[in-house]
C-alpha cells in the first residue's frame, strides 16, 4: 500500500491527509523524523514557512527532509511547502531545502486583504482547478528542468520538476483532490521504477 | 478570468494556515521580532498587553496605528489587531492599514453594548472570543471566520479558558445527537443560526478555526488547551510578561506543536523562570471581568 506524509509540524495538516485519503491511499502525519521512512511520498502543506522552518530546525529534520528529496522521493509543497522547496527566495541570502530549481517571492500578491480565488489551468491536471490563494508567494523564474504548470495573472503558481510538485495556492481547502491525484500518480510512479529497479 | 478577494473559502482558509500554531501579543517591532523567531505563526499588534490594560483601567482602544505600522513593517508573519466590538470604524481603519487578522476584542472597551460589527461586510477576516456553542455561531453568523476561547484575558490563569473550550466541545456533542426539532428550540434558546447548528450535527465540529486564548501562562497550559481540542493558542501577557520572553516563546511554540510528548514538554518547563503573575477568578470583581463584556 502506497503511503504518503504530510510534514506535521504547523498548517493545514488535516486537511491533506483528507485529500491523500480521498484519492485512496494512507496518510501519516509525519511529526519525527525517523517517520519519513514509513512514507512514500510528503507533501509540505501550506501554513507559515517561518514557523516551520524553526521547527524544521528544532526537531533536525533539515537533512532527513534534504534526503528524502534528493532519494527521488516525491515532495509536494503548497504555498509554505513551495517556498521550502526553492532554491531560491527573493530578497533573502538563503533559502530553505533548495530542492528545486525555481526563484520565489514570498508573499508576493499581497497581504490578506489581497488574498483571492480564481479557477487557473493546470497543465496535464485541470482546465479550472479552483485555486485558492492565501497571502501567496509565486514563481518569479523556473531554472533548469523545472516545468511550468500553471500561471495566473501572469505569474507562475503551479510548477513541476520530476518528482517534485509545488503550487503557490491551496488544494487542500478545496475538495478539488485532482492535484493530489496527481500527485499520488507521481509517488506510484516512483514506486514502480524502485520496484522496476529491484 | 473570476477572481474574487474576501470570500469565506479566503477568510477562513487564512485561519487554516495558522493551525497547530501560536498567537503572541507584541507590543512594538522587537517583540515582534522576537516572536517571529521563537516560531509564531502571527503576532497580534498591540498598545498594551491585556495585563497591562486590566492594571491601568479606563478605556481601552484600538492601538496607535504607529504600533500597529511599526509591526506590520518589523515581520513576514501576519499580524492580528485588536478592534473594540461593535467599533465599524476602528475595523475599518485596521482593514486599510492591511492587518491580516481584526480580533473584535472583549479585551479592550466595547464600542457597543448590543451589537457586534457586520463582519461578512468586510474584505479582512475577523476572530471572535466564545464562550460556548451558541455565542460561537451567532459569531460566525455575523461573518466571523475564526473563534477563540474568551477565557479571562490577562490574568495568567487557565481556568476560564479550559471552561469555554470545554462548553464548546461538549454542547458540539449534544447537537450531534438531537433530534431536529429539539434542534430549533436550542437556536431558539442560544441565539445560534440554525442552518450553523445543522452543519454542526452532521460534520461534528465548528465550520471555522477555534483557537485557545485568555490566560495561557506556560508550555503546559498551552499543551493543555491543545489536548482538549483547540487548534491553535493565542497568548497574550503569558510572554512578554515572564522573566524570559525568549524562552518563553520557544518554549510554547514546541510545546503546541508536540503537545502529546510530555518528555519534550517537561523538558522545555525546566529553568524557564517565572511565568507571568496570575490573578485567582475570585480576586475579581463583577466589572473586571473581560468576558462578560459581550454577549
Amino acid at each position: 500500500m502506497t503511503t504518503i506524509g504530510v510534514l506535521g509540524l504547523q498548517g493545514a495538516i488535516r486537511e491533506h491527509v483528507r485529500s491523500i485519503e480521498a484519492c485512496g491511499k494512507e496518510a501519516v502525519v509525519v511529526k519525527k523524523p525517523e517517520q519519513l521512512e514509513e512514507v512514500d511520498g510528503l507533501i509540505l502543506p501550506g501554513g507559515e514557512s517561518t514557523t516551520m522552518r524553526r521547527l524544521i530546525d528544532r526537531y533536525n529534520f533539515f537533512e532527513p527532509l534534504q534526503q528524502f528529496g534528493k532519494a527521488g522521493k516525491p515532495i509536494f509543497g503548497t504555498c509554505a511547502g513551495l517556498i521550502l522547496l526553492a532554491s531560491d527566495i527573493e530578497g533573502q541570502n538563503d533559502a530553505h531545502l533548495g530542492l528545486m530549481d525555481m526563484t520565489v517571492a514570498r508573499n508576493a500578491f499581497g497581504r490578506q486583504k489581497e488574498s483571492f480565488e480564481a479557477p487557473v489551468e493546470i497543465n496535464g491536471v485541470a482546465e479550472d482547478f479552483e485555486a485558492v490563494f492565501i497571502r501567496a508567494p509565486y514563481i518569479q523564474e523556473v531554472k533548469a528542468d523545472t516545468e511550468v504548470l500553471g500561471v495566473y495573472d501572469g505569474k507562475i503558481v503551479a510548477a513541476q520538476q520530476g518528482h517534485l510538485l509545488a503550487t503557490a495556492f491551496h488544494p487542500e481547502l478545496t475538495d478539488d483532490h485532482r492535484l493530489v491525484q496527481h500527485f499520488v500518480e507521481m509517488v506510484d510512479q516512483a514506486n514502480g521504477n524502485k520496484l522496476a529497479s529491484v | 478570468m473570476s477572481t474574487s478577494v474576501g470570500t469565506n473559502r479566503v477568510k477562513r482558509g487564512m485561519a487554516e494556515m495558522q493551525k497547530g500554531g501560536v498567537i503572541m501579543d507584541v507590543v512594538n517591532a522587537e517583540q515582534a521580532k522576537i516572536a517571529e523567531e521563537a516560531g509564531a505563526v502571527a503576532v497580534m499588534a498591540l498598545e498594551r498587553v491585556p495585563s497591562d490594560i486590566r492594571a491601568a483601567g479606563g478605556v481601552a482602544r484600538m492601538a496607535d496605528p504607529t504600533v500597529t505600522e511599526e509591526v506590520l513593517n518589523a515581520v513576514s508573519i501576519p499580524v492580528m489587531a485588536k478592534a473594540r466590538i461593535g467599533h465599524i470604524v476602528e475595523a475599518r481603519v485596521l482593514e486599510a492599514m492591511g492587518a491580516d487578522y481584526i480580533d473584535e476584542s472583549e479585551v479592550l472597551t466595547p464600542a457597543d453594548d448590543i451589537y457586534h460589527i457586520d463582519k461578512n461586510d468586510f474584505t479582512v477576516p475577523f476572530v471572535c472570543g466564545c464562550r460556548n456553542l451558541g455565542e460561537a455561531l451567532r459569531r460566525i453568523g455575523e461573518g466571523a471566520s475564526m473563534l477563540r476561547t474568551k477565557g479571562e484575558p490577562g490574568t495568567g490563569n487557565i481556568v476560564e479558558a479550559v471552561r469555554h473550550m470545554r462548553e464548546v466541545q461538549t454542547q458540539i456533542r449534544q447537537v450531534q445527537s438531537m433530534a431536529k426539532d429539539e434542534l430549533m428550540v436550542y437556536a431558539k434558546e442560544t441565539g445560534a443560526p440554525y442552518e450553523l447548528l445543522l452543519q454542526i450535527q452532521e460534520e461534528g465540529r465548528l465550520p471555522v478555526v477555534n483557537f485557545a486564548a485568555g490566560g495561557i501562562a506556560t508550555p503546559s497550559d498551552a499543551a493543555l488547551m491543545m489536548e482538549l481540542g483547540a487548534d491553535g493558542v493565542f497568548v497574550g501577557s503569558g510572554i512578554f510578561k515572564s522573566d524570559n520572553p525568549e524562552k518563553f516563546a520557544r518554549s510554547i511554540v514546541e510545546a503546541t506543536t508536540h503537545y502529546q510528548d510530555y518528555e519534550l514538554i517537561a523538558k522545555l518547563s525546566k529553568d524557564l523562570g517565572t511565568a507571568m503573575p496570575g490573578l485567582e477568578m475570585s480576586s475579581l470583581q463583577e466589572q473586571d471581568r473581560m468576558q462578560d463584556r459581550s454577549e
